[in-house]
């Protein structure tokens, strides 16, 4: 028995050996190759160029025109723009007659602040009132409001929708797995790719912007709130049948009370995913916050982005604290705990009459209507930003000129050149082993098909760019990962000083991270990797660290009264057996990554995240960015089934 | 032998015919998981060894033919270890688990013949269950949680807080009805759990392990505490265990399970003293036999030349209790049944099993 074991064991050895020799021979082979064939065969388009295919989905829009498909489409979109446009007047834009909203801005902060005090605690109600207070001081109530707007009409669809399908998919396993995979494809997606095939079906507008917003956080309440659904402990479901319980019954007093909890965290999810997409969607013209970060990054106004960034940052901050406190006092609330109940009917009323009082003035008197210009916080920090960025860009600029060509001269060029210059039957052929190598057969097979849809879109040389520059960013999100991961995982007090910063990183829309490093680095590829890097870390460094906290302390222990130095603790015991915690960190690190670089065409990043906002600016590229949409979505499945496949064959040694 | 067996506590039961005043009926119930479960009844891989068939069919037969009868007011204990089935039989009782095949019969009306609706009026008025593992609302109260079986039913919120009332405090949950399931023990959990049970005044009521899950010394407190309902309130209760000393001290029968099929069905002096196979005496071994045995399982024919001075017991006296009076005596006791003799225990008899204990 022991002798088998041991020849097991050496059998794992010589594969695990194998694999990483593999690696470096293909990486060889393909360097010695690229050095004789690069600059042939490389599948380059021309900015102007299209592919016969690229024509074929530029002329899509006409053939659309007049289907069945768009009158569907039409109908969805004229009940949104009804709905979005009654939502706005009563909060943001003048209510004709009307010179102003029909609820000025003293109203508006009333109500969200009663809602908060009902549902999160007077706290929160405050954060509340002094988030609001910050819209306007910051000069941007208007397009908050309507960033606002445009996020909760999406949440209110994405909950009619979510919710009953929540409940059946946790009640269903059919329901389930039917459901599952659409939900891990949507949640693999960078969120980018959804917009320019909506505006085929919906336009451009803010009824688009919903849609899109819609199907982007969708997933979250759905799948975490099945799962709350699923998680009612048997033993409860089985003493309600016993007791003749039906289904209804079940459903209503017993599964929805006990997922309760959860459900909210689902909710709390899905708003800030709302959130983070309804800015993106300033690109399709949603209104709002967006807009304006997007009109400021591209004339370079960072100190404009800025201030418009920190409004969206202020709301993510408030939603996400609101929603949380809202899952946690969900359950006091049930068991009245806190407050006597009658108390709180009291408590309600009263400060629901206040609010009332604050909605009566806001619609009489212009000053309560219209937020007041003075005093104005974003236009000086605005200019102390902007005059930062300058300072920073003529006396640092050595300094971030030099790491931004350290980075550039010794990682993004070589694996640039490396992957889109070698030919495109290379690249193929040496992403196909690497594929194989690391996640086996069917990680082979997946790549291969999305390699071929890559070359099917005619667009190989910006994909392989985009793929170069998401390479080198996870290499320096995973160096950051292991080095806070351990730090946090080794050391309770960096933890608990370390955690809320990342917890606060992971609730900013992503199009926020671009607004520093454009302030640092103007607009180069290497801002978007910083902005790639800055948005993946959070969630890379949490997954590392919780990997190595989980390996069992007594392991630890034993390895340390063994004698083991601090370095040998880590190499030979934490960071073997957390591998599957740091291959799922790298796996979402790479999505995360990807969705960022993409966005990240918006300051210069070029490759497939350029084409797809010139996509939107000039019509006759509207099909090259659809075709360059369909390679992101290739390459992100690509990436995520090679890394996942890679984790559960590591897992499986 | 023939004498006793006369005058058992229970009568025994032949397979196919029930006793027709029975609580509870069961025969012939089978439950098989597994693919196409349904076609091994009866079938001779039935009889093949657990992993055989499950390497053979992807089957597992949990419940083996099983045949037995409750009487009004009975504690019935169905004993066995982990795997025996005895949980899955309880749950085919009333159908949270479909048997396989065989009938179920609750005061005569047939569990398995009823359709969707009629088996929910069964368990909401007829039958309760207490679990292992409690199984309460965790987002209600004590009170609510023990009136949830009427308020499905429909009762009225004032009616059912007060039969609730009643009986938390019945259970001895007096103070505790606003509490919430996760603020107390696990023993005041299941007292609990008992008081939903009863709460709907059902006839018969089951137990699946109720107290497996409890600390020594509550569940001792716990099975008195099931005595004492029993004496008060008198339902029928089946009660399923895999701990031997609560069997014996809870059932007035007891069947004892392996393998999904019954091994032996008897008091729990019969059990001690006959056991039907090794499995059982295996089981028995380390019972305190002294404070199970009767003397109907200790006593000899009476013979011609006997004292007729011997203090008098009934044959269903535990021998524990005799001993000191037995003692004392000169004379051997006379077991007396009808006013007919029908033993005689010798000392050395009582003495063989008190003494058996102590080595």
């Amino acid at each position: 028995m022991t002798t088998l074991t041991a020849g097991a064991q050496r059998v794992r050895t010589v594969v695990t050996v194998q694999r990483s020799w593999l690696l470096l021979g293909v990486l060889v082979l393909w360097v010695l190759l690229w050095a004789v064939l690069r600059g042939q065969d490389t599948l380059a388009l021309a900015r102007a160029d299209l592919t016969d295919f690229q024509t074929w989905l530029n002329d899509l829009d006409d053939r659309l025109r007049g289907t069945w498909l768009l009158d569907v489409t039409g109908v969805i979109s004229d009940a949104l723009d009804g709905l979005l446009t009654f939502l706005r007047e009563l909060v943001s834009t003048p209510a004709f007659p009307r010179p102003v909203p029909e609820i000025g801005w003293l109203g508006v902060l009333s109500i969200a602040t009663w809602v908060a005090y009902a549902i999160a605690g007077w706290k929160h109600a405050l954060l509340t009132a002094a988030s609001f207070a910050a819209f306007g001081l910051l000069g941007y109530w208007e397009e908050s409001m309507d960033l606002l707007v445009v996020t909760f009409t999406a949440v209110a669809v994405c909950l009619l929708i979510g919710i009953p399908l929540a409940v059946w998919m946790g009640r269903s396993q059919r329901v389930t797995s039917a459901i599952t995979p659409v939900l891990d494809l949507t949640q693999t997606m960078p969120a980018f790719v959804y917009l320019l095939p909506l505006t085929l079906l919906f336009g451009i507008g803010p009824p688009a912007a919903v849609v899109v917003t819609v199907i982007y956080a969708l997933a979250p309440v759905i799948r975490i709130g099945a799962h709350g659904i699923r998680s009612v402990s048997p033993t409860v479901l089985e003493a309600a049948a016993s007791m003749g319980t039906n289904r209804w019954q079940v459903l209503r007093k017993v599964q929805l009370p006990m997922a309760r909890r959860t459900i909210i965290v689902g909710v709390n999810q899905t708003v800030m995913a709302a959130l983070s997409m309804a800015t993106i969607a300033a690109l399709i013209a949603a209104p709002g916050l967006g807009e304006e970060v997007v009109v400021a990054l591209g004339s370079l106004a960072v100190g404009t982005a800025f201030v418009a960034g920190l409004a969206i940052v202020v709301m993510a901050v408030m939603l996400d604290r609101v929603t949380t406190a809202a899952s946690e006092r969900s359950e006091q609330l049930a068991r009245q705990t806190t407050v006597h109940p009658r108390r709180r009917v009291v408590l309600l009323a009263g400060t629901g009459a206040l609010a009332l009082v604050g909605v009566y003035l806001s619609r009489y008197y212009t000053y309560f209507a219209e937020f007041p210009d003075n005093p104005d916080l974003g236009t000086p920090l605005g200019n102390a930003v902007d005059d930062a960025s300058i300072y920073i860009q003529d006396n640092w600029f050595n300094v971030t000129k030099g790491i931004a060509d350290a980075v550039s001269n010794g990682l993004i060029n070589p694996l640039e050149a490396l992957i889109a210059d070698s030919p495109w039957y290379l690249t193929s052929a040496a992403l196909l082993m690497i594929s194989a190598v690391l996640g086996g057969l069917r990680s082979a097979i997946t790549t291969a098909v999305c390699l071929g849809v890559i070359l099917a879109t005619g667009l190989w040389q910006d994909s392989m760019v985009t793929l170069a520059t998401t390479l080198v960013a996870i290499v320096l999100v995973m160096v950051l990962a292991l080095i806070f991961g351990l730090i946090i995982a080794r050391n309770s007090r960096a933890d608990s000083v370390i955690r809320p910063i990342l917890d606060a990183a992971q609730v900013m829309p992503p199009f926020v991270y671009l607004v520093p490093a454009l302030g640092l680095f103007l607009a180069t590829r290497f801002t978007a990797i910083v902005a790639a890097v800055i948005f993946a870390a959070p969630v890379a460094i949490k997954l590392v660290a919780d990997g190595i906290k989980n390996v069992s302390p007594t392991t630890v222990e034993a390895a340390e009264s063994a004698g083991s130095s601090r370095w040998q603790v880590i190499s030979k015991v934490q960071l073997p057996m957390a591998r599957t915690g740091i291959g799922l960190a790298a796996n979402q690190g790479l999505l995360y990554v990807f969705s960022m670089v993409v966005i990240g065409g918006l300051v210069g990043a070029g490759g497939l995240g350029y084409l797809v906002v010139s996509g939107f600016s000039q019509a006759q590229l509207f099909g090259k960015g659809l075709a360059a949409g369909i390679a992101i979505v290739a390459l992100a499945i690509m990436l995520d089934r090679m890394t996942q496949h890679a984790n559960i064959r590591a897992g499986q040694r | 032998m023939s004498t006793t067996a006369e005058h058992e506590a229970s009568p025994r039961l032949s397979d196919g015919e029930s006793v027709p005043d029975a609580a509870l009926s069961v025969r012939g119930l089978w439950k098989v998981f597994g693919p196409k479960g349904d076609e091994i009844v009866g079938s001779p891989e039935a009889d093949l060894p657990r992993p055989e068939l499950l390497a053979r069919t992807g089957c597992t037969v949990a419940v083996k033919d099983v045949s037995f009868d409750v009487a009004p007011s009975e504690v019935f204990v169905v004993m066995g270890l982990s795997g025996s089935g005895k949980s899955t039989l309880v749950r085919c009782l009333t159908r949270l688990i479909e048997p396989s095949a065989g009938d179920v019969l609750l005061d005569g009306e047939d569990v398995r013949k009823m359709s969707e609706s009629r088996l929910r009026e069964l368990r909401r008025t007829h039958v309760s269950m207490v679990f292992q593992h409690f199984g309460l609302l965790p987002h209600r109260q004590v009170i609510d949680n023990v009136a949830y079986g009427l308020e499905i039913r429909g009762v009225s919120k004032k009616e059912r807080h007060a039969k609730a009332q009643e009986m938390v405090d019945l259970v001895g949950l007096t103070g505790n009805e606003h509490s919430y399931p996760d603020q107390l023990s696990g023993g005041m959990q299941q007292r609990v759990g008992l008081a939903r049970a009863l709460a709907v005044d059902p006839t018969v009521m089951l137990f699946d392990e109720p107290f497996s899950a409890l600390d020594p010394l509550i569940r001792r407190g716990m099975q008195n505490e099931v005595i004492r309902l029993h004496e008060e309130v008198g339902k029928t209760m089946v009660f399923i265990t895999h701990d031997l000393q609560e069997a014996l001290k809870l059932g007035d029968r007891i069947l004892i399970m392996r393998d999904g099929a019954v091994v032996q069905i008897g008091s729990p002096a019969e059990v001690v003293a006959r056991p039907a196979d090794d499995y059982v005496r295996d089981f028995v071994s380390d019972v305190h036999r002294s404070a199970v045995l009767t003397l109907r399982y200790v006593m000899r024919e009476p013979l011609p030349d006997d004292s007729s001075e011997g203090p008098i017991m009934s044959p269903d006296t535990i021998v524990r209790q005799a001993a000191r009076v037995a003692l004392a005596s000169a004379h051997p006791l006379r077991v007396v049944y009808d006013d007919i003799l029908i033993g005689i225990v010798d000392n050395d008899a009582l003495l063989r099993v008190v003494v058996a204990e102590e080595s």
